[in-house]
């Protein structure tokens, strides 16, 4: 086992590596954008001591490497900054209630994390399920069924597909709410009840993927010898499915699964805002308009970091998942 | 008289090949009483597998079964249902399979796998039938039997593997098993171990069993009757010791007469002459893992020289250190009296070109997508910088030189060719650098016998032609007898004994060479009894514990 843990360690510390990298891509980034937080709060007709002023206030005014380092700094010691609007806000109106990034990601990136989790309840193990029970059929009108059923789900605009599940599931059928705005301290029984048609959206979004793969990784192995050793040991085709071939397909399945969790974090703007869903999407989007730089540093990083932790888990379950690494000669 | 077990009548089977069904069986009958062995041989594509499988109603992707009846005790398996067949296979009708390393599920443990056909047939309790096993296992001289079926499958080797899998078909105490070339892929002294257990066992039950080979040797070993196959015809049926002794049909008689081929050996070296090919105390490693120790033999113009080992003895790495793709960690190789730079890529084109390979595999070792003029031009051009019409003149040459009608292949890609056509490509291919050396690694291992015994006649023409000389790795002893000169036996990593093959082939022998050399099956049916007794049984098992 001693092999396993050195695997692990060797992939978290590749993982650190790659955020850090990543950490200096969104940097780069963000600040190749066109204009600055100080042109898009004071418009066109800003004079360019009032911008300069501004910038100043900020600290845009340093260059690019005592920026990133000391953003890096803050960044590992938990502190995000203080976004760019709220500091505006708070000299030109005075106050001095300054909410820190890190508290105004905080019950964003919970609500995300919320809707990504219940998304993953329901999608995936019927997205397996479905994989099973298609490769079981293969070629057979459920077979067709299911795939095209999937495919024009995942083909379809999230948006259209949300408007859908409105009308059918909230406008003609009143079962759940059409908005989402769910706030802390909601009880998770009616928070789940606001959750769910975003929820579904997302899961018919997601499903195909993960669903074709587990049909395609499981057909992939009927041929090898020992299923054909297990039908000829007189198994039930659904048993030589699930105990023989599933068992030894995990590894691509694991990893698609982990790509459309990612994505259910990071990639669900649209269907935030069709269900006013106050999730990390819309703040990202929202800052990104008025050059809030801070905000958008965070959100990139907490984006990237969703994505590498993701990848990590799905390596380290592959690699749990093979049984020559789990029980060495 | 009983009724036969089985009964198959007139069975025809389809393959489909190109989106057309074409019959790749016809016709077969077949009967087989209870506790009798049947022989199943022919070379490979003559049916054998798939009547095997048919036995069980079971067929491939891409076969069906088009015609006649597999009656087995009164029920057609043929138009059976799903379910009555499932009913009966594993639990009546069990598979041992050619390759136990890939029939054995890698993600279950030995026993789990075991006792699945049991507990699902309902026959016994998971607890009963874990029992059962290990005294299976205790059957079979399997190595600590409480324990080893606690191992996945990766945790045991080939030969114990296959045994555990023999007793996987035992679980539920079948009447009949299929036994589809289950020694093919092991070494010969692991062979007998399986042979032995798989002959012990099947008298203990009284298993009638159809045993599928294409080594005649083996048959003779296992079998109460033959059935010879030819591309899906029978050819003959007889009783075992009558089919040795009297073969009605040229082919079989054919068959008979390959293992018969053998060049005269030449004479022994003069002393004081330089070998071409000289290897100085060479040891290598695969990282920090050493696998050869102080390898040391020559090898003289003209002749041949036969690396004999079990898979692991360190042969073909060997062959990678003369070629430079494995540097040696300590000594080093001359050539013509020169050493060579130990790392291919610091070694000069003729350097290179004088050192070519033959690969055991020509089906991967050839670019599907290339022709067969463009795989012989590639290193006629790199080697002797020919290009345009001279370069398809010298491709067209060797393609003469391996009795291959240029016009009729030139064109061709190495799909349209058969498995020997193609490793005569490979010998073109290394041809066409003009080599003094060639290694040729397991070349005719993956070749029905008469294809085999072609291509040793081909390359033992060659090497009279063009004087060249021939490091051939094998594991297979008639092999060596047929071409070789000089003998290297070599275990775990070190040469045991070397010398003229005259000498190697005449007691006394070192003791592993005698083991590999008692191990070759012959077509005596007597001659595993007889080795049996010779040896004692015991022996087998310490062999097998000392394999571990």
């Amino acid at each position: 086992m001693g092999s396993i843990f050195q695997i692990i360690l060797q992939r978290l510390a590749l993982g650190a590596l790659t955020l850090q990298i990543v950490s200096i891509v969104i940097f780069v980034a963000v600040n190749a954008l066109p204009g600055d937080f100080a042109q898009a709060i004071l418009g066109q007709g800003a004079t360019d001591e009032a911008v300069a002023q501004i910038r100043a206030d900020l600290g845009l005014d340093q260059n690019y490497f005592t920026r990133y380092f000391s953003w890096l700094v803050n960044v590992l010691t938990g502190n995000l900054g203080i976004s760019f609007a709220q500091m505006n806000f708070a000299s030109n109106m005075g106050g001095d209630q300054l909410v820190g990034v890190v508290e105004q990601i905080a019950p964003r990136f919970k609500a995300t994390m919320f809707l990504a989790g219940v998304t993953a309840i329901f999608a995936v193990p019927i997205s397996i399920t479905l994989g099973v029970l298609a490769a079981l059929y293969r070629n057979s009108i459920f077979d067709r069924a299911v795939n095209i059923t999937t495919l024009s789900s995942i083909s379809s605009p999230e948006f259209f597909l949300a408007y859908i599940l409105i009308l059918v599931l909230a406008v003609l059928n009143p079962i759940f709410p059409s908005l989402s705005n769910v706030y802390e301290g909601m009880a998770l029984g009616e928070k789940l009840n606001r959750t769910m048609l975003p929820a579904l959206t997302l899961t018919l979004v997601v499903t195909a993927h993960m669903m074709r793969m587990t049909r395609a990784a499981i057909i992939n192995l009927l041929a090898s010898p020992y299923i054909e050793m297990a039908r000829l040991k007189g198994i039930s085709p659904m048993r030589v499915i699930v105990r023989h071939a599933l068992p030894n397909a995990l590894a691509p399945i694991i990893n698609v699964i982990a790509l459309n969790l990612a994505y259910l974090i990071t990639g669900v703007v649209v269907v935030e805002v069709v269900f006013v869903y106050p999730g990390i999407g819309q703040l990202f989007v929202d800052s990104v308009k008025i050059r809030d730089i801070p905000v958008v540093q965070a959100c990139c990083l907490i984006f990237a970091a969703a994505y590498i932790l993701l990848n990590l888990m799905a390596d380290i379950l592959s690699i749990l998942s093979n049984p020559r690494l789990r029980h060495p000669k | 008289m009983t009724q036969p077990l089985l009964k198959i009548r007139g069975l025809k089977i389809d393959g489909k090949s190109d989106e057309v069904w074409k019959p790749i069986v016809n016709e077969i009958d077949l009967d087989l009483k209870k506790g009798e062995v049947l022989g199943l041989i022919g070379e490979s594509g003559a049916g054998k597998s798939t009547v095997g499988l048919a036995a069980m109603g079971f067929t491939r992707d891409g076969c069906r079964i088009s015609g006649g009846a597999v009656d087995f005790d009164g029920v057609d398996l043929v138009t059976a249902s799903a379910a009555v067949k499932r009913n009966m296979l594993g639990k009546r009708i069990a598979y041992v399979a050619q390759s136990a390393a890939a029939s054995f599920n890698p993600a279950h443990r030995l026993i789990d796998q075991h006792t699945e056909a049991p507990t699902q047939h309902k026959l016994r309790t998971k607890a009963e039938s874990e029992l059962d096993g290990m005294e299976l296992y205790r059957r079979l001289r399997l190595p600590d039997p409480d324990h080893i079926g606690f191992r996945y499958p990766h945790q045991v080797s080939g030969g114990q593997l296959q045994r555990a899998m023999t007793a996987m078909a035992m679980s539920c105490r079948p009447d009949l098993i299929i036994f589809d070339e289950p020694t093919t892929a092991l070494d010969v002294t692991t062979q007998i171990e399986v042979l032995a257990a798989i002959r012990d066992i099947v008298e203990q039950f009284d298993t009638a069993a159809i045993y599928i080979t294409h080594d005649l040797a083996v048959v003779a070993q296992m079998a109460d009757r033959i059935k010879v196959l030819l591309r899906g015809d029978e050819v003959e049926e007889a009783e075992t010791r009558a089919m040795l002794s009297a073969p009605r049909e040229d082919y079989t008689k054919s068959l008979w007469a390959v293992r018969s081929f053998q060049r005269p050996a030449k004479l022994a070296i003069s002393t004081g002459v330089i070998p071409i090919v000289s290897l100085k105390n060479v040891s290598g490693a695969y990282g920090k893992s050493p696998v050869l120790f102080d390898v040391a033999f020559d090898i003289h113009v003209g002749r041949t020289v036969a690396v004999v080992g079990e898979s692991g003895s360190g042969k073909s790495t060997t062959a990678r250190c003369i070629t430079g793709l494995l540097p040696p960690s300590q000594g080093y190789i001359e050539f013509n009296g020169e050493a060579l730079p130990l790392d291919y890529r610091k070694r000069s084109k003729d350097q290179l070109r004088q050192v070519q390979m033959i690969y055991q595999m020509a089906d991967t070792a050839l670019n599907p997508r290339s022709s067969i003029g463009d795989i012989i031009g590639r290193p006629v051009q790199f080697y002797s910088g020919l290009t345009g019409s001279a370069k398809r003149k010298r491709v067209e040459e060797l393609l003469a030189q391996i009795e291959l009608e240029p016009g009729q292949y030139i064109d061709r890609l190495p799909s349209e060719l058969s498995g020997g056509q193609k490793q005569r490509i490979g010998i073109a291919r290394a041809l066409a650098a003009e080599p003094q050396f060639i290694i040729c690694d397991e070349v005719t291992s993956a070749l029905d016998q008469l294809v085999a015994e072609g291509i040793l006649k081909l390359l033992a023409q060659l090497q009279d032609d063009l004087c060249l000389s021939y490091m051939f790795i094998t594991h297979d002893l008639a092999t060596v007898r047929a071409i070789s000169d000089d003998v290297v036996v070599m275990k775990d990593g070190r040469v045991v004994e070397q010398g003229p093959k005259a000498e190697m082939f005449q007691p006394p022998h070192h003791p592993y060479t005698d083991l590999l050399l008692s191990s070759v099956p012959e077509m005596d049916p007597d001659w595993l009894t007889n080795l049996l007794n010779g040896r004692g049984v015991d022996n087998i098992g310490d062999a097998a514990v000392g394999k571990m």
